[in-house]
């Protein structure tokens, strides 16, 4: 399958000169499931704000589906990505239902009127997160784990190519964490979307991921699938202490487990 | 044809706000300081069909021509209030609070004192003061304390004692002939203006009402982030400059032509937030009509409260919303 996203010697740095990416190379099949991990600082963040069109690259070039990232116009690219960053604000409290169907934004037309059709898609996308027992509800009065999946549900219903996510399991409970991975594996699966996902959980990493992506200071350390990224001399190196890696008891895919007091300068 | 939810809920509330709008306005046309109660609403009826009669010149000459500008001058402050809690995400701002007033009123005097005749110098030097004064006061709070909402407050609340203070020296230093009725401009004139300036006003900001409505949608999008909307196709720093720009613009007009009137702004939005929720398709029109309606039934309590003469509309207008105000902050900051 072509690539849905395709990054050639991508670079960024902030405008006081620090770098945050350098020289990025690679690519993002389409329907697959992809996993940066990297340590605190290492350009995660920002990479996925570039492809989602958020922070104009440096330097280097971002193809989506085949076309420069350029050439996208704002809306045209919230038609084909949808992002869900790592915190929403909630001064002014939406209803759960409006909230997802915020998402129809970029296929409305001047004044940003719904059609029953919007309403439709918005009702659909609450049943595929299993949130649709939560649209009367204000969106300040969820569980963390309940108000990511209504973030999620309003990115499908943007009905999006490809779907970013910025750490969506990060302070959630062990269940939680993995009904977004099922989630994830179920909208690449049932609807051909692309997901890209930054997460600090090496290990839910490893189970789902198709491929990963390893970042240190923004620069590539490993890409690939999981097995042949998460070596120890590997992850060792990046995250600077000891790790036991081994297989995991589910399955042919790696384990790591972090050794305690062991840090490597 | 079957509309759209929206849509419906839009004309629903547009319509009901014009209800409540028409209703003030009756009542601020018909009563006044020479009577109040239905006697007086019974003798403007009749006064309509009788061209001959004194109250029929009131009604007509005076009576009408402030209601309408009191119910443009609602409206303009009400929405003011609405977008800059939207694009600040703070419940708490308003354009007086902010300062933004305080910045036009301060470039209307300048006109007023460098001799500046007609509408358009003093509205230019008015729009240049609450711009500069917006500007100062989003530079104070940039970076990460903007979402701070006790800072852009405290902020706005020392820029507006600024402006207090150079509202004073520069009346001290003239005592030029038109600035005698300063003291109640401070509060808010809404006697001031006529039939020129008020249909100078409205086709100032009429336009701006519906550019606000185009963009009502995106500042739904702007509540859940700069990010999220940026993600889902808004130009978020047109939106944003854009909206800002041109709501000091009516705000500073308005200020030019009325004085200074605080805390409209934060009352209406903050009732139709209670009442609609926060979807401002709905909220932009129910402000500008509502803002409308309310800012009549408060000129039309300081016209008829008074034993002699009026009160400015701003005496009314702060005794409303400072209560409110600090109600608000209590409960943000707990």
């Amino acid at each position: 399958m072509k690539p849905a996203i395709s990054v050639e010697n991508l670079a960024y740095a902030y405008p006081d000169g620090t770098h945050v990416l350098r020289g990025l190379d690679f690519n993002i099949a389409g329907g697959s499931f992809f996993i940066i991990i990297g340590p605190n600082g290492s350009g995660k963040t920002t990479l996925v704000k570039i492809i989602a069109g958020l922070i104009r690259p440096g330097q280097g070039r971002v193809d989506i589906m085949g076309e420069p990232l350029r050439a996208y116009s704002r809306r045209a690219i919230a038609r084909r990505i949808a992002y869900v960053p790592q915190q929403t604000a909630m001064d002014f409290p939406f209803f759960v239902s409006d909230a997802v169907l915020f998402g129809r934004a970029p296929h409305l037309g001047a004044f940003g009127i719904e059609s029953g059709e919007d309403r439709e898609l918005a009702r659909q996308a609450m049943a595929f997160t299993e949130v649709d027992h939560l649209a009367g509800r204000r969106i300040d009065q969820l569980s963390g784990g309940e108000r990511q999946r209504v973030f999620i549900a309003r990115a499908i219903c943007q009905a999006p190519e490809i779907i970013l996510l910025d750490e969506p399991t990060a302070s959630l409970d062990i269940a939680h964490q993995l009904r977004v991975m099922d989630l994830m594996e179920k909208m690449k699966a049932e609807k051909g979307i692309t997901v890209v996902m930054v997460s600090h959980d090496i290990n839910l990493a490893a189970m789902y991921a198709d491929a990963l992506m390893l970042l240190q200071r923004g620069k590539l350390v490993a890409y690939g699938e999981p097995g042949d990224v998460l070596t120890y001399q590997t992850l060792e190196d990046t995250y600077g202490c000891r790790l036991l890696v081994d297989e995991s008891p589910l399955g042919p895919m790696p384990r790591v487990t972090p050794v305690p007091g062991r840090y490597i300068l | 044809m079957m509309l759209p939810a929206v849509v419906k809920r839009i004309f629903l509330v547009t319509g009901i706000m014009l209800v409540f709008l028409g209703g003030a306005m009756l009542l601020g046309v018909s009563m006044g300081s020479s009577g109040a109660g239905w006697v007086a609403i019974k003798e403007s009826v009749s006064a309509l069909n009788d061209p001959g009669s004194p109250l029929h010149s009131i009604i007509w000459k005076i009576r009408l021509p402030r209601v309408l500008l009191a119910a443009l001058v609602g409206a303009v402050l009400s929405l003011g209030g609405l977008v800059f809690q939207a694009l600040l995400r703070n419940p708490l701002a308003e354009p007086y609070i902010l300062g933004i007033s305080g910045g036009a009123a301060i470039g209307a005097i300048i006109g007023i004192m460098i001799g500046l005749t007609g509408l358009a110098g003093s509205w230019i030097l008015a729009f240049a003061g609450g711009m500069t004064t917006l500007f100062i006061v989003l530079g104070i709070v940039s970076g990460a304390t903007m979402m701070k909402k006790e800072s852009l407050l405290l902020s706005g609340v020392m820029v507006n004692a600024f402006c207090s203070a150079v509202i004073m020296f520069l009346i001290s230093l003239t005592m030029d002939a038109r600035l005698h009725n300063i003291m109640f401009w401070l509060m808010g004139d809404l006697s001031s203006a006529g039939p020129r300036e008020i249909t100078w006003l409205a086709i100032a900001v009429l336009p701006c009402f519906l550019i606000v409505f185009r963009v009502s949608h995106a500042m739904n999008l702007l509540l859940m982030g700069r990010d999220m909307a940026h993600s889902m196709g808004v130009n978020v720093r047109l939106t944003t400059v854009g909206l800002l720009v041109l709501t000091s613009f009516m705000v500073s007009t308005t200020v030019a032509q009325v004085g200074l009137i605080a805390f409209v702004g934060l009352v209406v939005p903050h009732l139709l937030r209670l009442l609609l929720g926060p979807d401002h398709r709905e909220l932009v029109p129910a402000c500008i009509f509502g803002g409308a309606g309310y800012m009549v039934l408060c000129d039309l309590l300081a016209r008829i409260l008074p034993r002699h003469g009026e009160m400015p509309v701003g005496v009314i207008t702060a005794m409303v919303g400072a209560p409110l105000f600090i109600y608000l902050l209590r409960r943000s900051s707990s």
